[in-house]
């Protein structure tokens, strides 16, 4: 019976994850991992918002502060701060935020297009909201997030 | 039949296959009566054909075939060769090669060949030669072959005997003859065709055998393999004349053909020729000393040619630098560790390590290294077409084809070097009569060289042609805004010849297709000077042009000096550095708003990297001095302003990735022994 509704509702496994107050989240197909801060090597004359590159065993890897990115203002790293890795299409780029700290599952059908009242900085950056319990997931656009660059 | 397994094989041979027809057609155009020649492309069309076949290739069989049917008729010397008609087979190449990518991308290898089976048709039926003599036989030659082929088997001894008849200038023929449907004697007629045949040759086999023929055991028709010196056509007339014989079809049969029959066509060539070294050891009777001698270096050439390699998937090869990439990184971090704790074994086993692994690492390098001889063997070809189009007499020389370059090179090469040999065709190599005129032979010569030097490799491109005329460059440089004439009359030779590199830049008055749109070169230099590389010209008016291209013998290991600004460290490729130096801050002068310092007697404009890479700056620094190291673009020289030097370091060069395209002034990044990365700092683009 329970793998019945299993099967009827369209469940997205996510990453969720803390930029200032708010939490996002990213489809964990395209989240290859989540790695502690480390040394970032600054690129001269980039976007103001691409903190440089690290190197994720091997790779050089570049990290964009989703803080700059959204205009969140700026937090000093801590303990929690994390590097979140996705791949979108042929890049591997790094996301630093806040923290990172739960996989969730989410029902497709709880996700509402971007609510007009958001209306920040960041709107364009978001695909869509998921209202599950008292918690908002932002869901991000990743598609738009690193494509200013190009 | 499951193919698939067999594609990349299949792939890999085809190309070789059509690559040595290209090469052997050339040969033949230069040697037009040279039958081994014939002989040799006919081999590898015949293998790519039955390869194909079995594939389930069939247009690229097909096409094959047609083009097979007029090797044939030239081999037989029905057809003379005439560049007419090599420009047919080469059309048909390019065909096959089109197809043959399309298979390896994973299509179907289809495409319109009509027009040119057309020709190839027309050929074979002699209407573009006037030997027609040649025609009652060829005519009827490429519809019945296929028949023929599979009517007839041969075994080995057959088939020997065949070949080495054709040696000996016998004529090998396979006799079809069908008696009429209501011929009562058979077996007689079949006696008397027999008692014509062996009047002027051998009958070697006959399908059905000889017993069935004298035992009615057959319908109307039968075949029958038959060696002779005599003209065809006169055996031919002789059968005819016997009674009750309704048709007599000729074809001239060769060793290649048998071959058909060996189901695998993969191995077919190879097993092919070494069932002739038996059989020529055992079979004497029909053999001359010296056709033995001759058979017999043909299969040690090819096991010569065979043994001891692997072909190995790039894609391993790879993988296996990306590895030892890895090693490389942890060999400096392990070096850095022993220098500072200055532990004696530690120290020694670090020492050894680092030995073995740069052993290591050249034998890695080398096997991704690749003749240049697989970008060179299109432009034989190429030369041929473009000399043709444009009217001229050209020969090209390749000197050096072994010469090996990192695959990664390789890659990236080819489209420079068709640039620079068009350029050389077209605007170097004059048209005969002005190249008579100025006393020179009538034949322009282009020669391609390739060799080694040091760490790099140069290629050259050296015609006879015109040079390049100086003024006349200069003049339209400064037409086009290319330089100034303030600038223009402080420039050498060199300077000049290399404005030709400059963008918006052709001297052609007649613009063509081959080049001269005054977008080919500028775009060479660049792609050079992005791997790493440089061009220079020297040119002599009136006697030619050598443009000299040099370039690493690898892309992905190099060395480099690590240098630091305030926390940074930055990598400068050993190629571009002159020298480093420390400069008084008192020496520097200023010239137009820009800091220069005189080096050697040159003025060299300062590069502050600390600007430019606008680093976060801790303290003022205090002392009087700057570490600059100088480092040169061509004969321009910058001297780049650093913190401080670390020191020299092999390195291995890693992309940004596709995120961070088009950083200004980093090439690339680099792993430290630290496990952090350095940017890699691109000179070409701080020298203007």
């Amino acid at each position: 019976m329970t793998e019945n509704v299993a099967m009827d509702v369209e469940v997205m496994k996510v990453i969720v994850f803390q930029l200032g107050d708010k939490e996002y989240a990213l489809p964990v197909e395209q989240v290859q991992g989540i790695e502690k801060m480390m040394h970032i090597t600054r690129v001269p004359r980039t976007a103001h918002y691409v903190k440089g590159v690290i190197n994720l065993r091997g790779v050089v890897t570049p990290i964009i502060d989703l803080r700059d990115r959204f205009g969140v203002t700026t937090t000093v790293s801590s303990e929690n701060t994390r590097i979140i890795i996705i791949s979108e299409e042929d890049m591997e780029v790094g996301f630093i935020v806040d923290a990172a700290n739960d996989v969730m599952d989410i029902q497709k059908e709880t996700i509402e297009p971007q609510p007009e009242v958001v209306g920040s900085l960041e709107e364009e950056f978001i695909s869509g909201v998921a209202n599950i319990g008292n918690r908002l997931l932002i869901l991000l656009n990743l598609e738009k997030v690193l494509s200013t660059l190009k | 039949m499951d193919t698939n397994q067999y594609l990349e094989v299949f792939i890999d041979e085809s190309t070789e296959h059509l690559q040595s027809c290209n090469e052997n057609l050339l040969a033949l155009e230069q040697n037009p009566h040279d039958l081994s020649i014939v002989n040799e492309i006919f081999r590898n069309a015949h293998t790519l054909k039955g390869m194909s076949a079995t594939m389930g290739f069939e247009d690229l069989a097909d096409l094959t075939h047609k083009m097979e049917n007029v090797l044939d008729g030239i081999r037989n010397e029905k057809i003379e060769v005439s560049p007419e008609i090599l420009d047919v087979v080469f059309e048909s190449i390019d065909h096959l090669e089109a197809m043959i990518g399309d298979i390896s991308e994973g299509g179907d290898g289809k495409r319109n060949v009509s027009e040119t089976v057309e020709k190839l048709k027309r050929i074979e039926n002699g209407e573009l030669i006037d030997g027609s003599n040649a025609k009652a036989v060829v005519e009827d030659s490429s519809e019945d072959r296929l028949v023929s082929v599979t009517a007839l088997t041969y075994d080995d001894f057959e088939r020997t005997i065949i070949e080495q008849s054709n040696e000996q200038g016998f004529g090998t023929y396979e006799i079809a003859i069908t008696l009429r449907d209501d011929c009562l004697l058979k077996a007689a007629r079949v006696f008397m065709v027999f008692e014509v045949l062996e009047k002027c040759g051998d009958v070697i086999k006959s399908v059905p055998a000889v017993e069935q023929l004298e035992a009615e055991q057959f319908d109307t028709d039968f075949s029958i393999a038959f060696v002779t010196k005599e003209a065809i056509e006169t055996v031919e007339e002789a059968i005819k004349k016997v009674s009750e014989v309704k048709e007599v079809v000729v074809k001239k049969m060769f060793f290649d053909l048998v071959e058909e029959n060996v189901l695998e066509p993969v191995v077919a060539s190879s097993t092919a020729k070494s069932i002739d070294v038996e059989v020529i050891s055992q079979e004497a009777t029909k053999v001359v000393t010296n056709s033995t001698a001759k058979q017999s270096e043909k299969p040690v050439k090819s096991s010569h040619a065979t043994s001891k390699t692997i072909r190995v998937n790039i894609e391993r090869l790879d993988i296996l630098m990306n590895l030892f990439e890895e090693l490389v990184i942890d060999r400096g971090r392990l070096q850095s560790i022993a220098a500072e704790l200055n532990h004696n074994e530690l120290n020694e086993s670090v020492e050894r390590m680092s030995r073995v692994s740069s052993d290591l690492q050249n034998i890695i390098l080398n096997m991704r290294m690749v003749p240049v001889e697989t970008v060179f063997n299109r432009f034989p070809k190429m030369v041929r077409q473009l000399s043709r189009d444009l009217n001229k007499k050209i020969k090209l020389d390749i000197i050096g084809a072994e010469t090996e370059l990192d695959r990664t090179v390789i890659d990236e090469i080819g489209d420079p070097l068709v640039h620079l040999i068009r350029n050389s065709l077209d605007h170097g190599i004059e048209s005969p009569e002005v190249r008579v005129a100025a006393g020179k032979p009538e034949e322009g010569r282009v020669e391609l060289r390739a060799y080694h030097s040091g760490n790099h490799v140069f290629i050259e491109i050296e015609d006879d042609g015109a040079g390049i005329n100086k003024e006349r460059v200069l003049s339209k440089a400064l037409e086009k805004g290319v330089v100034t004439s303030e600038l223009a009359s402080k420039l050498t030779d060199t300077q000049i010849n290399e404005l030709i590199l400059a963008s918006g830049f052709s001297t052609a008055e007649v613009l063509s297709d081959i080049s001269g749109r005054g977008v080919g070169l500028d775009v060479v230099k660049s792609t050079i000077e992005s791997l790493g590389g440089t061009i220079t010209i020297e040119s002599e008016e009136g006697k030619g042009s050598l443009f000299s291209v040099q370039l690493p013998l690898t892309l992905s290991i190099i060395s480099v000096m690590l240098i630091e600004i305030e926390q940074e460290i930055y990598a400068i490729p050993l190629t571009s550095i002159i020298e480093t130096s420390i400069i008084r801050k008192a020496d520097i002068m200023n010239a137009h708003n820009q800091k220069v310092i005189d080096f050697r007697g040159k003025v060299v404009p300062l590069v502050f990297l600390e600007e430019i890479f606008e680093v976060p700056r801790t303290d003022d620094p205090g002392d009087d001095f700057h570490s600059v190291v100088i480092v040169r673009k061509g004969d321009k020289m910058a001297g780049l302003v650093v913190g401080s030097f670390i020191g020299q370091q092999e390195i291995v060069l890693k992309s940004l990735g596709n995120y961070l395209t088009n950083v200004f002034a980093i090439s690339g990044a680099t792993i430290l022994g630290n496990g952090q990365v350095a940017l890699i700092i691109d000179c070409n683009s701080l020298i203007k």
